[in-house]
């Protein structure tokens, strides 16, 4: 199972809550310009193929590749399709695998989604982050309600799945403006809606404002009064639950992010893309640049994670020197391993599978880590479900987290982490 | 460098001068004091140091701790050598017994005030005891060479307040030498000489008491009558202990073994003691040889008045606490300490101070000197309470308040003097009655100053009153206050409840009139001060059963990251761990966690609750009462 993630770091103009690494500069140096952006992706797809390979990492073709950004529609449709097409060579891309660019309304028309599609595009995913006009003005967006509307429209006509992305608990945001948001968001037909907190970083515009009392700072329990409106509108209109902020009818979650969830491979490129393998051998990697140097081959290495370079013109002479262009790594032990596997697990529908999770206590505790991991009996649960938190599947031994558990998801993984020894 | 004539030992009572001088902190004690070694002649020129007394690089240099001096200075007056005993008195307010037995030990007091800020009320009441032991009062106005200085006008206020000409106060600078050998001079002409008995059996007054680390307990004392020898086996009359002295001496300016010291002379005996309270301040030292039959008059033990729990924010720490409280016992005979238990915050020691000052010093050593991290309890006064079932309990701690009913409590008073310029008499009349002050008279001192006299609580002044009063004096006011019996009073108990649990280390014994606004202030710092949690949380205020005040913290309804893809998985991960590790540090009440911080910022005073909500929720509280 492999997933590729191009991540587009350009934008027209940046948001006042927006800590991506994404540049409003045409041309940020040593090749990383909008113009040749995609020329370098797919040098970098080549040299990250070439890594793998060195490392006996025979990755299977890609079922899903993920364009995200930043704004990656401010690239020509032409650049999307020929990076798709670089992935299609050098990978192999699977039949039926599921291929999404997010999109800025503002950026796209007809003609470029159509052109999406042809190139073998299956699903776009639409900035829409509200559908109150001083909502919209209070984030920065410049796009309408109606733009909106049309790009949707369009991925229709042009058989991609559309989905739409929404923001709750901007500062001036009512209960009301969040109901009518909701309900233009379904309204529109879609088959697939994410609704997130605003989550303020420091660093940003907007955190800068909040720290200085210019804005209000976003409220819990304001945010969780939208988050259960959202949940009941979304249900109602036949949109489940699949992911703590995801909502989809049936068949149509996002397949390329449920796996993260489920903590798969996936090849990150472009500046800043984080990348994952779950390869003991990944981890032995020596030609990378601020690589783990004292690798203690006495431990067992679960697997491994590295990130690009942040800043595209560093990145891009990384690669003009035919170096893969990592700014840093990870290795992942296995009581890391378990650890992410819990936090990440808890977050989903599907739940946590706790026989896998026993399995990774297992990998752990012969590993000779210091933390005295534990092996979790379905019996430990009972206090989580009397909470209200989860629920847990008799059979399986799959627990799935409440609404409640879904608000509350950081105190139950910190539990889940008592209950293993973590 | 001169060699005096009179021998330690062997010199006439009739050429003794016994004198300590009276001032206030900054108004240059020292360096008068400084001036007067320097003009005897003991200490030479070029090794003259400003501040010699003090001693502060020697202390640093060898470790010793001298708190207090009694130097042997060489003066001669009209061709007649004699030799003055000058005897450092503490400087501050809690250590009133201290300071007493510094003046029984001399004949003569150098009254020293600031001539650019008059006199101040720990002065007036050190003064007041000086002609209280009938010593001879020699006023001087310092600072003199200041451009700021007043001198006619200080030296007004002061033959007001002992009853001199002002033409009497002399006028010295320590700074330029000005004027102090003509107080050496007033002080040979003016201060009697000591009038013991030299015949009788040995007596001796310790009126200090220091411990260093090299010698051991180093204990001075006064000779009253008699002679003591080297190597001759000494008795404290008071604690009932004999030893066998290492050496005798004076100090001229360091330390000199002698081979005896006589009726009149003050010196040092340096025993085999191992701490001070082996040697305490205010007993009789006599020859075990040829014992006195009566001791000096005035030794009592120290009592502590204020009391406080001291616990280590890291438990951990609470060996490295008891290691630190017995070194600082070595040197503070008024110190007193017991471990405790507390549900709240762990292992640590209830300790009894003589007062606030004595608290404040005694933490900053720890924190300075051992490096210890602490919470400090609310102090609070030793109060004698009768339960209804006639039973009697000495409560230093809240936590010993007899549950049930209250027959009777007896809170500790102190008669407390106030300075203030004038236009702040209404500020201090408020303060003092807010907080249960009776006024008793009060004076003006000069024209524009009054002394006040109140008798107040003891327990009101330990709360918040000292910072109060600066503040609502604009920082002119000076406070002295001295134990004065005890009163009964309205007192209660308030308990601080978490969800339904009494936190032991928020329990307040206050009168029941402040039991609401004290009930009040700790639930709404507590409702800020506590993270929401997953659960509600009540924070209740009771006397006994009965809620007096209570907040609610809101159970936490929201607690996730809203967006965890590829890129925010490492990020996520650590910080959970973060999170994980900080936990550590918080205190489980029943199933609530508390954070240290939230202990500490509750426990400090300071921010009293003024702004309207909490105003409200006392006035609401107390109807419910009426």
């Amino acid at each position: 199972m492999l997933e590729v993630y191009v991540h587009v770091p350009f934008c027209m103009r940046r948001c006042g809550y927006c800590d991506f690494n994404t540049y409003t500069a045409v041309d940020l140096g040593a090749g990383a310009s909008r113009g040749n952006y995609a020329n370098m992706v797919v040098r970098e797809m080549e040299l990250t193929r070439q890594w793998q390979l060195d490392h006996g990492i025979e990755e299977p073709t890609a079922d899903t590749v993920f364009f995200g950004g930043g704004t990656p529609t401010i690239l020509s449709a032409d650049d999307l399709v020929a990076m798709l097409d670089a992935i299609r060579r050098i990978w192999g891309i699977a039949p039926g695998a599921e291929i999404t660019t997010e999109a800025n309304p503002d950026t796209v028309n007809e003609y470029y989604i159509n052109r999406l599609a042809e190139g073998g595009f299956t699903r776009i995913s639409f900035g829409m982050q509200s559908a109150v006009p001083h909502v919209l003005r209070t984030l920065d967006r410049t796009h309408t309600p109606a733009n909106v509307a049309a790009g949707v429209e369009a991925a229709n006509k042009a058989g991609l799945r559309s989905s739409v992305d929404l923001i709750y608990g901007a500062p001036g945001e009512s209960l009301d403006d969040w109901r009518t948001s909701v309900r233009t968001a379904i309204d529109l037909g879609v088959n697939h809606i994410s609704a997130y907190a605003l989550t303020v970083e420091p660093t940003t515009k907007m955190g800068r404002q909040i720290a200085a009392g210019t804005l209000p700072k976003p409220d819990d329990d304001d945010e969780a009064a939208k988050y259960e409106i959202a949940d009941d509108l979304f249900t109602a209109a036949g949109l489940e639950w699949y992911e703590v902020s995801n909502w989809a009818r049936p068949g149509y979650e996002s397949r390329h992010n449920l796996g993260y969830w489920r903590n798969v491979d996936w090849a990150g490129l472009g500046p800043g893309a984080h990348s994952h393998y779950n390869h003991a051998a990944a981890a032995e990697t020596a030609d990378v640049e601020d690589a783990p140097d004292a690798f203690d081959t006495a431990k067992q290495v679960h697997g491994l994670r590295s990130w690009d370079i942040a800043h595209p013109r560093l990145w891009g002479t990384a690669i003009n020197e035919s170096r893969v262009p990592w700014g840093g790594s990870e290795t992942i032990t296995p009581g890391e391993n378990l650890e992410e596997l819990i936090m990440l697990g808890l977050r989903l529908r599907e739940g946590l599978d706790l026989n896998r999770i026993n399995q990774a206590v297992a990998e752990a505790e012969s590993n000779g880590e210091t933390a005295p991991f534990r092996q979790i009996d379905p019996a430990e649960l009972r206090p989580m479900i009397d909470d209200g938190l989860i629920v847990v599947d008799a059979d399986s031994h799959r627990v799935v987290p409440t609404r409640k558990g879904r608000l509350l998801n950081d105190a139950v993984i910190e539990r889940f982490f008592d209950l293993a020894g973590i | 460098m001169i060699e005096p004539k009179n021998k330690p030992g062997y010199t006439d009572q009739s050429l003794i001068r016994n004198f300590c001088i009276i001032a206030h902190i900054d108004h240059g004690k020292s360096t008068v004091a400084d001036r007067i070694l320097q003009l005897s002649g003991i200490v030479p020129e070029r090794e003259m140091r400003d501040r010699f007394l003090d001693r502060m690089d020697i202390e640093q240099e060898r470790g010793i701790t001298i708190k207090s001096q009694a130097v042997r200075v060489p003066w001669t007056f009209d061709g007649t050598e004699y030799t003055l005993g000058m005897i450092d008195t503490p400087g501050h307010v809690d250590f009133t017994y201290e300071v007493s037995r510094a003046l029984a030990a001399c004949e003569g007091a150098v009254l020293l005030v600031d001539a650019t800020q008059g006199i101040e009320a720990q002065t007036l009441s050190n003064l007041y005891m000086a002609i209280d032991h009938d010593l001879t009062i020699i006023p001087v106005l310092n600072k003199i060479d200041l451009p700021s200085a007043e001198p006619d006008k200080h030296a007004e206020e002061i033959a007001g307040l002992i009853g001199c000409e002002p033409s009497d106060v002399l006028r010295v600078s320590g700074k330029t030498g000005e004027g102090v050998a003509e107080l050496l001079d007033r002080i040979v002409m003016e201060v009697p000489a000591p009038h013991g008995d030299p015949k009788a059996p040995a007596r001796a007054l310790i009126f200090d008491s220091v411990y260093d680390s090299y010698r051991g307990i180093v204990t001075y004392i006064r000779m009253e009558d008699g002679e003591l020898h080297a190597r001759e086996k000494v008795h404290m009359m008071g604690i009932g202990m004999t030893h066998d002295p290492i050496e005798i001496g004076v100090i001229s300016p360091d330390m000199m073994p002698t081979k005896a010291l006589g009726a009149g002379e003050v010196g040092y005996i340096i025993t085999g003691a191992k701490d001070v309270s082996q040697s305490k301040v205010g007993d009789t030292l006599t020859s075990a040889v040829r014992p006195a039959t009566e001791p000096l008059p005035g030794y009592r033990d120290p009592q502590p008045m204020v009391y406080a729990g001291l616990f280590p924010i890291d438990n951990a720490q609470f060996p490295e606490l008891r290691d630190a409280l017995d070194k600082l016992k070595l040197n503070d005979a008024a110190l007193i300490y017991e471990p405790e238990t507390s549900v709240a915050l762990g292992f640590g020691f209830r300790c009894g101070f003589l007062g606030l000052l004595h608290m404040e010093i005694v933490c900053e050593r720890l924190d300075r000197e051992f490096g210890l991290d602490l919470i400090s309890t609310a102090p609070n006064v030793p109060y004698d309470v009768t339960a209804e079932d006639g039973s009697e309990h000495h409560v230093t701690n809240p936590s010993e308040f007899p549950d049930g009913k209250i027959k009777k409590i007896v809170e500790p008073m102190v008669a407390a003097d106030i300075i203030t310029p004038k236009e702040f008499i209404g500020a201090v009349m408020d303060l003092c009655q807010d907080h249960r002050g009776i006024m008793g008279t009060m004076e003006y001192i000069s024209s524009d100053r009054v002394e006040m006299h109140y008798r107040i609580p003891l327990a009101e002044i330990v709360f918040d009153f000292f910072d109060q009063l600066k503040s609502r004096t604009k920082g002119y006011a000076s406070l002295d206050y001295h134990e004065d019996g005890e009163q009964a009073a309205d007192l209660v108990k308030v308990d601080i409840l978490i969800q339904g649990d009494k936190v032991d280390a928020f329990s307040a014994i206050v009168h029941r009139d402040k039991a609401y606004s004290y009930g009040v202030m700790m639930t709404k710092k507590l409702r800020e001060l506590i993270p929401r949690q997953q659960f509600e949380i009540p924070i209740q205020a009771a006397i006994g059963s009965r809620i007096i005040a209570r907040e609610n913290i809101r159970a936490l309804r929201k607690d996730v990251l809203a967006k965890c893809y590829g890129g925010d998985i490492s990020r996520k991960r650590k910080l959970l761990e973060k999170q994980k590790a900080g936990k550590k540090r918080m205190k489980m009440l029943g199933h609530v966690e508390v954070p240290q911080e939230a202990f500490i910022a509750a426990l400090s005073t300071g921010d009293a609750g003024n702004d309207r909500d909490t105003k409200d929720k006392i006035r609401a509280a107390q109807k419910t009462e009426g």
